[in-house]
């Protein structure tokens, strides 16, 4: 009887420490799906702007507007070059050094300023392009612009671009989903996005 | 071959790369999911363009019709 009673008991005991094992195991596996799902790419698409021409501009918009199209998530990243580009025509800032008011002389104020990589001519090539895009129908960089705003593309300025060239957030365009970050921002998007592109 | 009947029609004629795309994507979300859009376009690009989108969003393409350069899709809502 003795005997009985023990032997029910070390059933139980390994019983249950059988049991232990698998809900460690359990929980073993629920880390590891945890960390793997951290790491799966998402429909979205990471973008350097780094240029500062206008076709290279126009083409980069172009791509964030259909990526939205196609259920993308879209996040583009705008530094050196790239950045004088998201500056608005009509605003100033003030309180600039002599190298400040340097670049914010000679660099683009605004997408309207951006020249053509090739054959620009003296300016001409761009004007022409420009008048050409128009009688195409082709939307203006502007209107991208505007248009992925509406779409949701998320627009981030390298920080460190805007204080190298002496650009102050205020005298940058009104944007709905404008955010200044350093490098990390962008790797945390690209990351887990299925798609990177510098442009 | 029986007609398909749109619940609603894109003119999108004149519009070129990424504007077709653009729109039909917005304007897939004005109808029901399982009713039909019609969208009418003049890119030439729509016809890769348009099965592309369409894959990708999870939408069908019930039909393709072109004629004097224009391009006519019939797209169910799916998504």
């Amino acid at each position: 009887m003795g005997n009985a009673v023990q032997q029910v008991d070390v059933e139980v005991q390994s019983e249950s420490q059988g049991l232990e094992a698998i809900q460690k195991q359990v929980l073993d596996l629920k880390a590891q799906l945890d960390s793997l799902s951290k790491n799966v790419a998402e429909d979205k698409l990471s973008m350097i702007v780094f240029s500062g021409d206008l076709d290279k501009v126009l083409a980069a918009f172009i791509i964030a507007t259909g990526a939205t199209a196609m259920g993308m998530d879209v996040v583009m990243f705008f530094t050196f070059w790239g950045t004088p580009v998201l500056r608005d025509k009509g605003k100033s800032a003030g309180g600039k050094d002599m190298m400040g008011k340097m670049f914010g002389t000679m660099l683009p104020k605004g997408v309207g300023g951006v020249k053509l990589s090739q054959m620009n001519m003296g300016g001409m090539g761009t004007m022409m392009m420009k008048s050409l895009m128009k009688k195409k129908n082709v939307a203006s960089p502007e209107q991208l612009i505007e248009m992925a705003g509406e779409l949701g593309v998320r627009i981030f300025i390298c920080e460190m671009s805007m204080d190298l060239m002496g650009f102050k957030h205020e005298e940058m365009i009104d944007y709905p989903n404008l955010t200044y970050c350093g490098v990390a921002k962008f790797l945390e998007e690209a990351q887990n996005s299925k798609v990177q592109l510098f442009i | 071959m029986e007609a398909i009947k749109a619940d609603k029609t894109l003119d999108l004629k004149g519009l070129p790369c990424p504007m077709p795309v653009v729109k039909v994507s917005k304007g897939i979300k004005e109808v029901e999911i399982d009713q039909v859009i019609e969208a009418v376009t003049s890119d030439p690009g729509s016809l890769a363009d348009f099965p592309a989108w369409a894959k990708t969003s999870g939408n069908e393409i019930l039909k393709t019709e072109q004629e004097d350069g224009v391009i006519r899709f019939f797209i169910k809502r799916k998504a």
